[in-house]
């Protein structure tokens, strides 16, 4: 037994979970892992104690009963029969549209914003930097409702377009109509020989990138540059629209009109949803900027003075030296940029515009009383958006990331 | 051991949470004062005058409660809730009730665990449109853009009302009457919706009143009352019967104006006395002073004169009694006998 004695031969007592170094960090963890659970068990306990004394249970059930109310947005079918569960889905998909567009707006507003307020011209310099601090510094749910009273207080209600001597007019040869309940624009109608034009697209879209790869070779091993803007233009144009015309038009718009009320066909997007969305991206977009800027300005001045010196034009140096460099120092607080701007949709509620928190976390909420089960599914959709955002931005960023070979 | 004694710690501080919730009264009389669940501003119904005292209809019964506990219609305090905060407030115990222009309805008394006590306002639901718009029944709104409050009954009848008659609409949902008011003036939408007694009382505050009608319409019934939390039933009686005192003194002849005199000594109708406390221990049977009716009325008036005063017709608002006249005049109004 003697040789198996350890190098300290000091008996263990209970002190030295406190004392000695080798113990202290597991009891710390332990104590605190203890303190986590009983708060938590706490947590739950004090819910079901509450819940109980109201004499309410904790079921999802009412996801399935008939919702009874309308929602003015709905991407899929929707009426007042259907059932809440179809109510919440519509909320996430109009969420989902003002995230997808927000995003995409808020980083071009964002890159084009952080690179011209680098740019050696005094006054765009200037006035970039306004524009992020003017934006940054206001709470965004002001900018939301700002914009929303612009649009409705602004614009003509739909009677003004009536009568003889109207005092408002529909813009872009009577196709477009700006009114305070929303924005009409003719709507795409699609016959059934638009498959072919749709197939023709698809092959010009492969044409493309097998277009793309074969000037990029022929770089490589040349040094020719093609133009391959313009011919992928044109590859993806031109075919499409012969196609259009060999088989008849089978697309064609379908205008909005004045009707009854009013403005009826054509496609309407809520005065609401241009507010939330404007709003999200412009006000995302500053701190985008910021990022975009401290980006550019953390590739060494070197990289620049390099590329001029091997000839390279500013905008080529932007696009192909500085930006790919940048890329890798922006994109990490980029996807924490998207993923507040998608939470902070749900600000929608003060425009009444109907995304999940309107419909799910409002109305289903307040009709069946169900606040606990609707706040913790909305805070799960919330979470699981996120974690997808940051799970498909991570990829992309590991395939920017600087390779180490 | 230790883990127990935490435990058990907790189970007691859930146990005195459970019966603190379960008396209402002893927790208002402890604070000094009762909390009320109101609405955001509705002139006539709840709303602040420009030195932030709160009158109307609604206002008076939660004045009238806390004279019945107080005697003192001062000692409350207004919670201003919308149309989605309201039932929230009440459950969690923010407010001790609410007199919020709320309908009663089957599963609000029922699985939203409320208990409405009286109905203090027989309504329903009417649309209110532009003049100029030139629409005389709401059968003709077909594709019209229509404001609604979210939250309430009246969001759920518009569906089934349209749905009803095959026509279509646009819903606009808007958080309060403040907001839909404004966009419906700003003509984002055609017509408003909501009970008829809100319409009146949000036309009233219009530059031009006369520029919108109501249509002729009366879409649903709401009745509107003030609620309780369910389980309470000691609370919900005190409520109910304060509510019952306003209508039994309008009915017997008891007004602001002679109910000092009445109250002095007992009058040769029994009713009266056990009423304001001259005879009997009324008071005693729901846990307040012989005199809770006598401050209830004296806060306000009774039921009658409170109409008058807030929402009667010769208010800008200008409803008539109709439904809500007393049972003798033809009307619903009706106070159960005090015996
Ligand atoms: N009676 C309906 C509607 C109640 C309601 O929201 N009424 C409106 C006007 S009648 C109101 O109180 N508005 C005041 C506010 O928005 O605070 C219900 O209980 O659901």
């Amino acid at each position: 037994m003697a040789t198996m004695t350890e190098p300290v031969s000091e008996p263990f007592h209970f002190s030295m979970l406190i004392y000695d170094r080798r113990y202290r960090s597991m009891t710390i963890q332990v104590a605190a892992l203890i303190g986590f659970l009983l708060i938590l068990s706490w947590l739950v306990y004090n819910t079901k104690v509450n819940l109980e004394t109201l004499g309410k249970d904790f079921n999802f059930g009412f996801l399935w009963n008939r919702s009874g109310y309308d929602i003015n947005q709905t991407a899929i079918p929707y009426d007042s029969n259907s059932t809440h569960f179809d109510a919440a889905l519509v909320g996430l998909l109009n969420t989902l549209m003002v995230a997808f567009c927000g995003c995409i707006l808020a980083t071009l507003i964002g890159v084009l914003v952080g690179v011209l307020r680098l740019s050696k011209n005094w006054l765009t310099a200037r006035l970039m930097a306004v524009y992020v601090e003017g934006l940054r510094n206001v709470p965004v749910v002001l900018w939301i409702i700002a914009l929303f009273a612009i649009l409705t207080n602004t614009t003509p209600s739909p009677n003004q377009f009536r009568g003889e001597n109207p005092t408002a007019s529909m813009l872009f040869n009577d196709s477009v109509a700006f009114t305070n309940r929303g924005t009409y624009i003719p709507r795409l109608v699609f016959e059934t020989p638009a498959l072919g034009v749709l197939i023709v697209f698809i092959l010009s879209v492969a044409a493309l990138i097998w277009f793309r790869s074969y000037a990029h070779k022929r770089q490589a091993a040349t040094g020719d540059i093609l133009p391959v803007f313009w011919i992928g233009l044109a590859t993806l144009i031109v075919p499409s629209v012969l196609a259009f015309f060999v088989l008849g038009q089978p697309i064609s718009l379908d205008y909005p009109a004045l009707k009854g009320f009013n403005f009826q066909g054509g496609f309407k997007i809520e005065n609401s949803f241009v507010a939330l969305t404007l709003a999200l991206s412009l006000y995302t977009g500053a701190f985008i900027a910021e990022n975009v800027r401290a980006g550019i300005m953390a590739v060494s001045r070197g990289q620049t003075e390099a590329a001029y010196a091997l000839g390279l034009r500013p905008g080529r140096t932007m696009n192909l030296v500085i930006l790919p460099q940048a890329l890798r120092i922006i994109i990490p607080p980029l996807i924490s940029q998207w993923l507040n701007l998608t939470k902070n949709t749900s600000l929608g509620l003060a425009v009444s515009y109907m995304d999940l928190r309107s419909t799910l976390g409002g109305i289903t909420l307040n009709q069946t009383g169900r606040e606990l089960e609707c706040m913790l599914l909305m805070m799960l959709v919330y979470l699981v958006l996120s974690l997808i955002i940051s799970a498909v931005a991570n990829v992309y960023n590991r395939s920017v990331k600087l390779k180490e070979r | 051991m230790k883990k127990t004694v935490f435990l058990g710690a907790l189970t007691a501080a859930g146990l005195t949470a459970a019966a603190a919730s379960a008396a209402t009264l002893d927790d208002v009389k402890a604070r000094g004062k009762l909390i009320c669940g109101v609405n955001t501003g509705l002139t006539g119904f709840a709303a602040p005058d420009a030195n932030g005292v709160w009158h109307g209809f609604d206002i008076a019964i939660c004045r009238a409660v806390a004279a019945a506990i107080f005697s003192d219609p001062d000692a409350v305090e207004f919670t201003p809730t919308t149309g989605q905060t309201r039932f929230t407030a009440l459950a969690s115990g923010e407010v001790d009730m609410l007199a919020r222009n709320s309908t009663m309805t089957f599963s609000r008394d029922t699985d939203l665990k409320l208990d409405f006590v009286a109905i203090n306002y027989y309504d329903g639901q009417g649309f209110m449109a532009p003049k100029s718009l030139g629409v005389t029944s709401a059968k003709e709104l077909d594709g019209a853009t229509v404001c609604i409050q979210t939250g309430t009954t009246t969001e759920l009848n518009l569906a089934d009302f349209f749905r009803v008659n095959n026509i279509s609409y646009e819903p606009v949902p808007v958080e309060n009457d403040a907001m839909a008011a404004q966009q419906y003036l700003a003509g984002a939408c055609d017509v408003f919706t909501t009970d008829a007694s809100g319409l009146a009382a949000t036309r009233a505050t219009f530059e031009n009143p006369g520029d919108h009608v109501i249509l002729p319409e009366i879409i649903s019934k709401e009745p509107l009352g003030p609620a309780v939390r369910h389980g309470d039933n000691a609370w919900g009686d005190i409520v109910r019967w304060t509510y019952y005192a306003l209508v039994a003194a309008e009915e017997l002849g008891v007004t602001s104006a002679n109910i000092d005199e009445m109250a002095k000594a007992p009058t040769n109708n029994p009713e009266i006395n056990r009423l304001l406390g001259t005879e009997g221990e009324y008071g005693a049977m729901i846990g307040l002073s012989k005199d809770w009716a006598y401050q209830a009325i004296k806060a306000g008036g009774n039921y009658g004169e409170i109409f008058e005063k807030n929402i009667g017709e010769n208010t800008p608002i200008g409803l008539a009694r109709g439904l809500n006249a007393q049972w003798k005049d033809g009307g619903l109004q009706y106070a159960p006998p005090f015996r």
